[in-house]
This record gives C-alpha cells, sequence and structure tokens, in this order.
C-alpha cells in the first residue's frame, strides 16, 4: 500500500507545519525582547504545574469540545456555522435568567442545574434557528448572518448587564451579581475544580455524534447535503431540513457550552462571556479537516494553550493574544502544507480524502441559495427546481 | 442650511473612509472571482503595522511629517496586500478553500495585532491633517461636506470613479468582470486567469491595508485593544454584496453605514428629543442598528424575501424593481480555477 518514502513525506508534513508555526511564534517573542524559552515554561506551568491548573484546562475543555462538536456537525453539511460565538453567548443569557429567576432550594440544586443546561440548549438553538432560517429560507449567507447575530446577542447582554440585570450595590458593566448557589455548578475539589457531570455530559455528547454522524441515515444525510446540494436533492435528502437541523444540534452544544461559562467559571454574567471558544472551536475542526475523532485531543492541546497563556501577562509581560498567534498559525499552516502534498506530492496522500473538503459553496450566496432552496410539496416542483440547479 | 448640520454630515464623509476604502478594494478582489474574507483582521493589523511604522519614524525624528505618514500608509498597504496574495495563492496554487484560510486569517492576523500592538496602546502619533480644496470648497452645501476634508477622502472619491472606469469602460476591466464571472472563457480568449487573480488580489489588498490606515492614523488615531474597528471588516465585506460588486453602490452602502453610526453614537451621547420632550429609552440598544442593518440590507439584496414580495407587485415594475434591489455575486466568486 505504501513505501517508506510515501510514509516519511506524510510524517514530514505532519510535523512540519507544527515545526513552522513554532519557529515563528519563537521569531515573534524574540521581536519583542522576550525569551522564548521562558514563554515554554510559563505557558507549560500555566497549564500543568499542579491540578489546580489542570482543572482550569478541562475548564475551557469543555465548552471548546462541545462547541467543536457542534461545528463538525455544520462542516459536514458544508455550513459556515460563525455564529456559533454568539450561540454560545445566547446560551449563556438563558442559563443566567434562569439562575437569578428560578428560584429552588439548595437541595434540589442538581435538579436546577439540569434544568439551566436544558434552558441554555434551547438558548442556543434559538440563535442557530435564526442564523438557519436567514440562511435557508432567505437567502441570507450564513457567515454575514452569523457575524450579525454575534454583534446583536453582545449588545443585548451588555444591555441586561448595565439595565434589567445590574446588581443592586455598585451597579457597572462589568457583570451581574454572582448567581445562587442553587443554581451553580458544583466543583469536584477545591484542589480539581471541575465539575465532573459535564465531562461526562461532553463525552456522552460526542459519542451520540460521533455514532449519530457514522451509524445514521441523518449522518448520511449531512454528508450528502455538505457535498453536494444538488446531488442531495436528486437522492430524496430533505435538504432544508437536515440543513436547519445540523444548525439546531450545533446550537444546542454551543449553547451548553456558553451555559458552563456563566454557572461554573464565573458564576455570573459578563460581556463577551463565550470568551472566543466558538470561534477557537472553528479552528479545532478546521484543523482535523472535519474529522470529529480527534476534537478531543486537538481541543485538549488549545485549551492547554489557552490556559497556559493567562499566566503570560504576570510572568514574561507579554500579551495572552500570543495563545491565539499560536493557534492560528498551526491552522494555517496545517491547512497549507496539505495543500502543498496535494498538488506537489499527491502521491504520498493516503485514499481516506472523503472529508477533507470543507464545505464549498458558501460565498456564492445570492442566486445560488435561491435556487439551491428546494420546497417539498411535491417531486414535480422538486424536479423544476433541480432544473434549474 | 443649518451649520452644524453640515458638520455633521462632513464628518459622516469623514468617518465613513475607511469603509469606503475596503469595501472598494474588496469589491475589485471579488470581481476578479477571490473572496478575501480575511478583512477584519487584515483592518487590524494594517492599522497597528502602519501606525507602529509612523511613530518610530516619528520617534527617531527621521523624515517630515507627511513622510511618517506615508511611510505609515506604505507599511499598511504591504500588510493587507500581503495578506490578501496569501488567501489568493492558497487558492490558486494550493487549492484550499479561499473561505476556509480568509476566515483563518482573519483570526490569526486580529491576534497578531493585538500582540504586536501591546506596546503601542494609547500613545499619540502622527495623524494626517485635512485640508481643504480651493475654489471647490466655496461650493454651497457640497463645499462644506465633501472638500473641507484630507487626502485620504479625497483619494476615496477618486477612487471610486477610477474603479468604476475601469470596471465598465476600458478593455483591461472587461478581463477583470470576465475572469470572475467565467474564467474559462476569458482563459480561451487570452486572459491570463491566475495573473490577474494575483494582481487583483494584491490590489485590493492594499486598498483594504490602506482603509486600515485611514483609522490608526486619521479617524480613530493611535491603536487600542480590543481595536476601535473590531467589526468593520465584517461590515465593508457586507457592503460589498449590498452594493452588487458595483463601486457606486458599495460607496453608498458605506455611507449609509456611517450616517447609522453617527446618529446612533449622537443620540447615546445627547438624547433623544422629539417635539421637545425627551424620550427614555435604553440608548445601549442603539448599538444594534447597524448589525441589523446589515441584515435587512442583505435581506433585501440576497433574493428569498425580495423575490416574494415581487410576486405581489405588477408585472411591469417587477423587472426593473429586481434589477435595482437584486444583487448577483461574479458567478465564478469563491471558485477555483484550473486552465487545463
Amino acid at each position: 500500500m505504501k513505501n517508506p518514502r510515501a510514509l516519511a513525506v506524510q510524517i514530514g508534513f505532519m510535523l512540519l507545519p507544527i515545526a513552522i508555526s513554532l519557529a515563528v511564534a519563537a521569531a515573534l517573542v524574540i521581536s519583542v525582547g522576550r525569551d522564548p524559552l521562558e514563554v515554554v515554561d510559563a505557558l507549560w506551568k500555566g497549564a500543568f504545574k499542579d491540578s489546580r491548573k489542570l482543572g482550569g484546562v478541562f475548564n475551557f475543555w469543555i465548552p471548546l469540545t462541545l462547541v467543536s462538536i457542534g461545528l463538525v456537525v455544520t462542516f459536514r453539511a458544508g455550513l459556515w456555522n460563525i455564529g456559533v460565538e454568539g450561540q454560545m453567548m445566547m446560551g449563556a443569557l438563558f442559563a443566567s435568567w434562569g439562575a437569578q429567576f428560578i428560584l429552588m432550594d439548595e437541595s434540589l440544586s442538581p435538579l436546577l442545574n439540569v434544568v439551566l443546561i436544558a434552558l441554555s440548549a434551547l438558548g442556543g438553538m434559538f440563535w442557530a434557528f435564526v442564523v438557519g432560517a436567514l440562511k435557508i429560507r432567505l437567502g441570507v449567507n450564513e457567515i454575514f448572518g452569523g457575524v450579525a447575530l454575534n454583534a446583536l446577542v453582545n449588545v443585548i447582554s451588555i444591555y441586561l448587564i448595565s439595565g434589567p440585570w445590574q446588581p443592586r450595590i455598585g451597579g457597572s458593566a462589568q457583570g451581574t451579581e454572582p448567581f445562587p448557589a442553587a443554581s451553580l455548578l458544583p466543583e469536584f475539589s477545591s484542589t480539581f475544580p471541575v465539575n465532573l457531570f459535564m465531562i461526562a455530559l461532553v463525552i456522552a455528547a460526542f459519542l451520540i455524534v460521533l455514532v449519530l454522524l457514522n451509524a445514521t441515515r441523518w449522518g448520511l444525510n449531512l454528508k450528502a447535503v455538505g457535498v453536494n446540494m444538488r446531488s442531495a436533492l436528486l437522492l430524496g435528502v430533505a435538504t432544508e431540513r437536515t440543513s436547519m437541523s445540523a444548525f439546531l444540534v450545533c446550537g444546542a452544544l454551543a449553547g451548553i457550552a456558553g451555559s458552563y461559562r456563566v454557572v461554573f467559571t464565573f458564576d455570573n454574567l459578563r460581556p463577551l462571556a463565550s470568551g472566543g471558544i466558538g470561534f477557537l472551536g472553528l479552528l479545532v475542526v478546521l484543523l482535523l479537516s472535519i474529522r470529529l475523532l480527534w476534537v478531543p485531543l486537538i481541543a485538549f492541546a488549545f485549551a492547554a494553550i489557552l490556559t497556559g497563556s493567562t499566566r503570560l501577562q504576570i510572568v514574561v509581560k507579554l500579551d495572552a493574544s500570543l495563545a491565539g498567534v499560536l493557534q492560528g498559525m498551526l491552522v494555517l499552516f496545517v491547512m497549507l502544507f496539505h495543500g502543498v502534498q496535494e498538488v506537489f506530492f499527491p502521491q504520498t496522500l493516503a485514499d481516506d480524502n472523503a472529508n477533507d473538503e470543507i464545505g464549498g459553496n458558501s460565498l456564492s450566496s445570492g442566486t445560488s441559495n435561491q435556487e439551491t432552496r428546494i420546497h417539498h410539496r411535491g417531486t414535480e416542483d422538486t424536479e423544476k427546481k433541480v432544473k434549474r440547479l | 442650511m443649518n451649520e452644524e448640520f453640515l458638520n455633521t454630515l462632513g464628518s459622516i464623509i469623514g468617518t465613513a473612509t475607511p469603509l469606503v476604502i475596503a469595501s472598494l478594494g474588496e469589491t475589485i478582489t471579488e470581481r476578479a472571482g477571490v473572496v478575501n474574507l480575511s478583512l477584519d483582521g487584515s483592518l487590524a493589523l494594517a492599522a497597528v503595522l502602519g501606525f507602529a511604522a509612523a511613530w518610530t519614524a516619528q520617534e527617531a525624528g527621521v523624515l517630515d511629517v507627511p513622510m511618517q505618514i506615508a511611510l505609515g500608509i506604505a507599511v499598511a498597504m504591504l500588510v493587507g496586500a500581503l495578506i490578501a496574495v496569501l488567501v489568493g495563492f492558497s487558492s490558486i496554487k494550493l487549492r484550499r478553500d479561499q473561505v476556509a484560510v480568509g476566515f483563518v486569517l482573519t483570526l490569526l492576523a486580529a491576534d497578531l495585532a493585538r500582540f504586536l500592538g501591546a506596546d503601542y496602546t494609547r500613545i499619540p502619533g502622527p495623524q494626517i491633517t485635512r485640508f481643504a480644496i480651493p475654489v471647490l470648497e466655496d461650493i454651497p452645501i457640497l463645499g462644506k461636506v465633501f472638500f473641507q476634508q484630507n487626502a485620504l477622502v479625497y483619494f476615496s472619491y477618486f477612487l471610486m470613479f477610477a474603479i468604476w472606469f475601469w470596471l465598465f469602460r476600458t478593455k483591461g476591466g472587461l478581463a477583470l468582470r470576465a475572469i470572475g464571472e467565467r474564467p474559462e472563457a476569458a482563459y480561451a480568449r487570452g486572459a491570463p486567469v491566475q495573473r490577474l487573480r494575483y494582481w487583483y488580489t494584491f490590489l485590493g489588498g492594499a486598498l483594504v491595508g490602506l482603509a486600515g490606515a485611514a483609522y490608526s492614523l486619521n479617524v480613530k488615531p493611535g491603536w487600542s485593544s480590543p481595536p476601535a474597528m473590531q467589526g468593520d471588516g465584517w461590515i465593508a465585506l457586507a457592503i460589498v454584496i449590498f452594493g452588487g460588486w458595483h463601486p457606486f453602490r458599495a460607496v453608498l452602502g458605506a455611507y449609509l453605514f456611517a450616517a447609522l453610526r453617527a446618529v446612533s453614537s449622537n443620540i447615546q451621547t445627547n438624547g433623544l428629543f422629539i417635539f421637545g420632550q425627551e424620550i427614555n429609552f435604553p440608548f445601549v440598544l442603539l448599538n444594534t442598528l447597524p448589525w441589523l442593518l446589515m441584515i435587512v440590507t442583505l435581506l433585501i439584496v440576497s433574493g428569498g424575501l425580495t423575490e416574494r414580495l415581487l410576486q405581489y407587485m405588477p408585472r411591469g415594475v417587477q423587472h426593473r424593481l429586481r434589477a435595482f434591489l437584486r444583487s448577483d455575486p461574479p458567478k465564478a466568486l469563491g471558485t477555483r480555477f484550473e486552465a487545463e
């Protein structure tokens, strides 16, 4: 099947982007007059020094993995759900509403936790539905719809924090009052401050989506819609409903991720509580060319970099955005080198390229969206539409 | 006419200029069939590096002020052009998805801007000064609004006409439109599709870089984190669609957005009075307006809703209204072209 040389090239193409990203990052650090080794040390200690820090990594890993799993679903359907960040935020808003206004005795805390998670899933689905309806029904490209809805929910959250939900004393735009204890997710221990139920939920979501994508008709439909809308329609796939279901699944997972930020990480609602995790999820999935299997691992690596970076400012007086630079470069170089390999060394590629294409029809919105909109009133209608495709 | 009102209009033209330049740049890139989705990050990185270059020259005491500005602008344009060419290269040569690469570059450039800009936050630097154009500034009303601005604003007027003329009145423009609509046909007629795509991606990116410099050296001088222009890249991309890939409509769209922003920020600082009555309203929510406008404009031009409404119009009017409202993208936008 593969000769040793091809294998060597293959491994080279996996390691080269990582090496180059690290080298460029090191050069950047040197250019601002710091020692790259100190930065590595700070990142490592920031993430893995003790179990508390490791808990911090998990607290990024949980929401990041959730959104990434959701994004695999939307990408499979060929959809660019940039609105994921806003869907997280809407989930956070719904959970915050529940945390403040559904009052329960502390003994019923587990029940309230579940209610809040369900609420946040609804919130995320609501915002994803808007993006989906704009895209599927009204022809507004999901990238722009998503960007606009991200901005809208941020304005709404700032309004709530500085208005109706402002703290009774010392109201400012910093955040709401801490939520009642009953609404908060419990920590496993003070030395490992992570919520185990949520870890279990992430694993469950991962397994369920893995099965749904690979062993059900729905998964097949998603893939069909993502690869070629027209063929999918000819095969009798309800393309509109399939696309919308992808948005809703992603929205629900993003909403839950958002709730974790407010009822665990912060204990209150803050502006931009989603913290860019949704965008980071997009990077994780792009890095993996939409392969779900590796999502938890890569998400863990990204979460570790993110956690470590919070120490950069204190230890080496560097802006924490270095983490984003490193992650962004990693994804960029992986994509570019994948291209180099495909174009210049096609014989070294493995056969399983099925998932490698990122949803293609995205930006040629306008007419194509209009024309790929399919009604399901009857076969005659469908045939007419297909002819126009 | 009211002096204050004219001043406001003038300042709207001024603050709209980066949006105008960025959306004009992206218009020609997309006309060539390449989507440069990295605008939001490109603007920030170009802004901060342009500012850093101008400021460094100022601190070192080399060059006089206009040349410091020119250096800053040159650096910013180079940054914008390089990012755009990277998008073009990854698509044309490496067969990557333009949207994916553009999106990653958006995030990367924004983070890079924040990282490199950390040492330059909130320090004053050289600024572009305004100069009125003699004779033209004396035209009643128009003179005060359009011709008491700075060089970048005047350049944006020129750019709008130049791009329109190039696109629709020259052979080169015909080739540009052809490679975005039907690259195979253009190739068959001898147009070097890939070379032209590189060139227009470079040019469009350079203009995006210039728009970045227009922020940090003029509209919102200096650099802050999070950057003042955050989100404007996305608005510029939406304006390109709203503008139907036509320079005049794009400029109109940019002015519309800037006007809406001016109104909403004015209300937020001064309150809202109707017939002498102060209206109370959570003014923070006015910040949603630009984004609502973005959705509404895309709704109008992207088809779905418009088509449905048009059904209720008399037949004769339908055609003209559709032509006016709808905007269809260049047919080969975002696709790759392989010369066989």
